[in-house]
């Protein structure tokens, strides 16, 4: 619930005109921001569960990932609906001649795939192919923020701070990394954790 | 929160006024407060109250109205020669949709930041190649030379464009008073530099990452175009500080980024001047920058638009672009022979 306020709040502010006189770009870029925060959040809560021992986080992660293809649905949704105004055609040619576009359509595919196979009953059907298709995720976490970089105009301090966080949040899950951080004295039951969890 | 609270003892429980962050209505909402009244239609049971009794109703939430700049009325002639067909785009859009990275990068930041800005006084330098340098106060900027009201489509680089109705005057009047020598090829302009007053000069983060001070050009022919207007106000007022107050430049053929903002010195040079955004980024900026929807932005397309609509999100159109933003019989000629895809 607590991942709906931001939605809340953006349409209050839209509504009493806080947002602009034409807020279009605000909702599209409010909505790519939160798609990235939930990714990031989606991604450190395996971080967290190895450093505090709270397994019963893990069970949140699903749907901490559902908020990611929640946004990032609004976020396409209103590029299309209200930036382009349904023109279809210009979407398509858009997508193919716009690097940065392409990029964040190719991250929206995947986020889509991972959602649409979130079910358990699938889980479980997929067995271990399940796993491989949802290592997409740190394809989308290299993706994302590239999207977000490519987009900006001018300020590149905001999108150059997602690239850094996101490569530390993969860094971390590379084996060397890992090898690392246990010589530094993390006990063995909480990689045990990750292993199971990852 | 659930789960913790079961084992505090009661002696411990807060006060019921003791609230979580999370409670605490966010500021922007709070200060929308008269906002959230009109939208519950509870202005018209104010209305209905004497003026006394509303007062001591707004003194209750202790509201101080916002500050917003002051504009005056000015006196000017109505010239329709460029055109009146297109839909004005309303004041309230024209004056809160804002590239003005001086006061933030978001479209309403400069609106939000820029109310206390000072512009009187004000002085604006011509000088360079020209017989009569001088400089003119905020009183000339409106005074020295007849204004007029002109209806010009104004197309943002980031294919949004808009219908204003500008006050002003035409810059070749100002360059003719001050008179070109036969040195001069290139018009540059700069815009103000305070980053006490500006935000955005003052931080990276919030100025885009633009060398300031923002600067501008043209070529002699451009500036002498009777189109290219030095702009001192909109919808018949002086212009708000996020419209580029109290003096701007309005060249419609152009992106809206060559329509530079609060200017405080023009300057005639033999060479082609630095442009802001064609030094940041050269390959997706030219320093023509002519409304040409044959030559897409590297990154998006410019052959269509989206036009601001009158009304809400869903009133606006997607239009064609039009060469020269529709002023191709006017200025199409400034540029024979001339490749316009290389010079972009």
């Amino acid at each position: 619930m607590l991942g709906l306020l931001p939605i809340g709040y953006l349409v209050l502010t839209v509504i009493l005109g806080r947002a602009g006189g034409d807020p279009v770009q605000h909702i599209i870029h409010y909505t790519g921001i939160g798609a990235l925060n939930a990714l990031a959040a989606t991604l450190l809560i395996s971080p967290i569960v190895k450093l505090t021992k709270q397994g019963l986080l893990m069970q949140t992660r699903r749907l901490v990932g559902l908020y990611v293809f929640a946004y990032a649905t609004l976020h396409i949704v209103a590029f299309f609906s209200l930036d382009l105004l349904f023109a279809w055609g210009l979407l398509f040619s858009e997508v193919v001649k716009r690097p940065y576009i392409l990029v964040g359509a190719v991250a929206y595919l995947i986020v889509t795939a991972l959602a649409v196979t979130s079910f358990k009953a699938l889980m479980r059907k997929m067995g271990r192919r399940w796993q491989t298709l949802h290592n997409g995720v740190y394809l989308v976490a290299i993706l994302a923020p590239i999207h977000f970089y490519w987009s900006v105009k001018s300020e590149i301090i905001e999108p150059s701070l997602y690239i850094l966080g996101f490569s530390v949040l993969l860094l971390w899950r590379m084996p060397w990394f890992k090898r690392r951080f246990s010589r530094k004295g993390v006990n063995k039951t909480a990689q045990k954790v990750t292993s199971a969890s990852r | 929160m659930a789960k913790n609270s079961r084992f505090t003892p009661s002696i411990l429980k807060k006060a019921q006024w003791h609230m979580q962050d999370n409670q605490v209505t966010p500021e922007a909402v709070f200060r929308s407060r008269r906002q959230i009244v009109k939208a519950m239609g509870l202005g018209a049971i104010g209305a209905s109250v004497p003026g006394y009794v509303q007062a001591g109703l707004f003194d209750l939430f202790g509201e101080q109205p916002k500050s917003s700049f002051i504009t005056t009325p000015l006196t000017f002639q109505t010239n329709k020669y460029y055109g009146d067909t297109d839909v004005l785009t309303p004041f309230d859009k024209v004056t809160q949709h804002n590239n003005f990275f001086e006061f933030g990068t978001d479209k309403q930041d400069p609106s939000n930041n820029a109310q206390g800005y000072k512009v009187d006084p004000w002085q604006l330098r011509i000088e360079g190649e020209v017989e009569r340098p001088m400089t003119l106060d905020f009183n000339d900027l409106t005074t020295m030379f007849p204004l007029e009201e002109r209806n010009y489509r104004l197309r943002c680089v980031e294919a949004w464009s808009m219908v204003v109705p500008w006050v002003g005057f035409p810059l070749a009047a100002l360059l003719k008073k001050v008179g070109v020598t036969n040195k001069g090829k290139y018009v540059a302009f700069e815009t103000a530099f305070d980053p006490e007053q500006m935000p955005g000069q003052k931080s990276r983060l919030m100025g885009g990452g633009i060398h300031y001070p923002y600067v501008e050009g043209l070529t002699l022919a451009e500036a002498m175009n009777d189109l290219t207007l030095m702009s001192v106000g909109l919808y018949g007022k002086t212009l708000p500080p996020q419209n580029g107050a109290p003096i701007r430049l309005v060249v419609p053929w152009k992106y809206g980024f060559k329509s530079i903002k609060s200017i405080v010195r023009i300057r005639v040079m033999d060479k082609q001047p630095p442009t802001s955004w064609n030094q940041l980024a050269s390959h997706e900026y030219g320093f023509y920058a002519n409304v040409n929807p044959a030559v897409d932005h590297p990154r998006w397309s410019q052959a269509t638009e989206r036009r601001i609509g009158e009304g809400g999100l869903f009133s606006a159109t997607r239009i064609d672009t039009q060469p020269f933003n529709g002023y191709g019989e006017f200025v199409a000629s400034l540029y024979d022979g001339m490749d316009l895809r290389k010079n972009y």
